[in-house]
């Protein structure tokens, strides 16, 4: 089901990685997937993966949660590094028509793959230990300066904060009208394209309904609680920034400039 | 010939996971043409699972569904089939309403079971009959209906199907007690006209006592009774350990019974009650008059 996908799942918990200011972490993630790109070489690469394998041991969740997110992107992961596989250049060690396979090829498919999957464990690591309220607080903070080119960040993240709030309920909503429509002898499973997409109709028209009423309903209640904007309106939780913070960022600093030297000193064509 | 039969039946949500949970837990029950069967139950007691295995949207994890006999997941693939046969109506089934008009959502059901035209026409009039509502309120669309109307074009909707076993989820809940005793009254009767075996799931004891012929009570996934309404509701403190309720009438009864009375313990209805209340106040007036 919809339901069981982990990709984006929160873990509460007490560990390190979970006590992290969210902006920090946010920001560390962020940087983390630039310097990804930036690492040219193993090296490098190796360099950031412990860094993120550092995150997923003080995250404080099991090993096989992670493995799941990584399924998720599994096929992504097969196909990119597939296609790398036959775009080497250089001497062919296995020729198939207009396929070849190289030396170079084969350390690209591996080098892509490593990539990809450093990828989806560093921000594993940020969604698994930061809850969608503190992610949406923290990204309300860190474009908070944008309030300059009058952007309207408290109502962007309070519109994100309502989405991600209602997703599970809508998935719920979802499973009950199935449910519905099937015991009236709906067929959701067989025919064509065209007769699938016509089959959900019965699906999506109450969802669409449903969603309006519920959007009313809580547009009423914050109203009914003086709702009025971000104006002067303060936090429950203030977000300190505490000296596990600092560590975290110049841990990560030391990681990023030693893959930019990385970089520019290793030049070896297959590490 | 039991129509429902449930040998053994147990659901357990995610199984082998840690948020395995067992929701019906080994029930064995049949149900025999034409009856009336209460189902009660604390929220969370299993009613809604157990119920969604009698039309094959859930597959129990053990135990066998028998409609006439046949196991329902004998062919998978045409389970369909059976969901024409046992008809169910969700709680707050008002929410399934997709169509432009209230004929067209109607008639949603029999164009899945593949009727001709003129067959889903004489069943949307009919529905739509049982459920009282007007011909002009076919053409309306069913987001134009007050809330009891499209309670009852939702069930009509299920009822379109013209299924031998009717299952409702909790058909009154949400509805005034006009609304209430609509529907209530309405399906009775369309009861009695088709004949056919009904399910009802509610928390409203009243209701129970005056629709149902047996009465399922249901607790923790397990049937804890599955009797005649009147030797349920005598299983009082049972019942309230429970966190149920036994019907008004049935509490009023119980308490003069226990003063000595000598009342009925079939009476159920408020009808019945207050006959027999009647009965027993005349005669106590003779008696003193004669004393």
């Amino acid at each position: 089901m919809v339901r069981d996908i982990t990709l984006g799942q929160f873990f509460p918990g007490k560990s390190l990685m979970h006590r992290l200011d969210p902006r920090a972490k946010l920001l560390l993630v962020l940087g983390i997937i630039v310097f990804i790109f930036v690492a040219g070489n193993f090296l490098g690469l190796a360099v950031i993966f412990s860094l993120v394998v550092f995150g997923m041991a003080t995250s404080g969740i099991s090993i096989g949660r992670y493995l799941k997110s990584l399924k998720v992107v599994l096929l992504v992961i097969l196909i990119t590094s597939l296609f790398n596989l036959f775009y080497g250049g250089g001497e062919p060690l296995v020729e198939w028509g207009f396929l070849k396979i190289t030396m170079q090829g084969i350390r690209n498919c591996i080098f892509i793959a490593v990539r990809i999957i450093t990828l989806v464990l560093a921000s594993s690591v940020l969604t698994f230990t930061t809850s969608p309220t503190q992610l949406t607080d923290a990204l309300e903070r860190l474009l908070s300066p944008l309030k300059i080119f009058r952007i309207k960040v408290h109502e962007i993240a309070m519109m994100m904060t309502i989405a991600l709030r209602f997703i599970p309920t809508l998935l719920e909503e979802t499973d009950k009208i199935r449910n519905a429509q099937k015991a009236r002898g709906a067929d959701l499973e067989s025919g064509g394209v065209f007769q699938r997409v016509k089959a959900l109709i019965p699906i999506l028209v109450p969802l669409f309904v449903s969603s309006f009423r519920r959007a009313y309903d809580l547009a009423m209640a914050m109203e009914c609680r003086c709702y009025n904007g971000g104006k002067g309106r303060t936090k429950m939780k203030v977000l300190h920034f505490a000296a596990r913070d600092i560590a975290a960022f110049a841990v990560t600093g030391c990681a990023c400039a030693g893959v930019v030297l990385l970089r520019i000193f290793v030049t070896h064509p297959y590490l | 010939m039991n129509v429902l039969e449930l040998r053994d039946v147990t659901y357990t949500y995610s199984p082998g996971t840690p948020f395995s949970r067992t929701a019906v837990d080994g029930v064995s029950i049949s149900i025999a043409e034409g009856e009336c069967v209460g189902i009660i139950g604390h929220t969370g007691s299993g009613k809604s699972t157990l119920i969604q295995q009698c039309n094959g949207l859930l597959r129990p994890t053990s135990g066998q569904v028998l409609l006439r006999g046949k196991d329902i997941w004998e062919q998978p693939k045409k389970i369909r089939a059976v969901r024409f046969q046992v008809g169910l109506v969700f709680q707050y089934p008002e929410y399934q309403l997709f169509e432009e008009t209230v004929r067209k959502d109607i008639a949603f059901g029999p164009k899945n079971q593949g009727l001709t035209e003129p067959e889903i026409e004489e069943r949307v009039q009919r529905a739509a009959e049982f459920v009282g509502l007007s011909p002009e309120l076919l053409e309306k669309s069913p987001f134009d209906l007050s809330g009891g109307e499209k309670r009852r074009a939702a069930i009509a909707g299920v009822i379109a199907m013209d299924p031998d076993v009717l299952i409702l989820d909790e058909p009154t809940a949400g509805l005034d007690p006009m609304g209430r005793d609509t529907i209530l009254g309405q399906l009775m009767a369309y009861h009695k006209t088709r004949g056919n075996t009904v399910l009802l799931v509610s928390h409203n004891m009243e209701e129970i006592a005056r629709f149902s012929d047996r009465v399922l009570v249901m607790e923790e996934g397990k049937a804890a009774f599955f009797d005649n309404t009147a030797q349920v509701f005598q299983h009082g403190t049972e019942l309230m350990r429970m966190g149920l309720q036994l019907p008004q009438t049935v509490r009023i009864l119980a308490r003069l019974r226990a003063q000595g009375w000598p009342v009925d313990p079939d009476v159920l209805t408020l009808e019945r009650a207050a006959e027999e209340l009647y009965a027993l106040w005349s005669s106590k007036q003779k008696g003193e008059a004669d004393g």
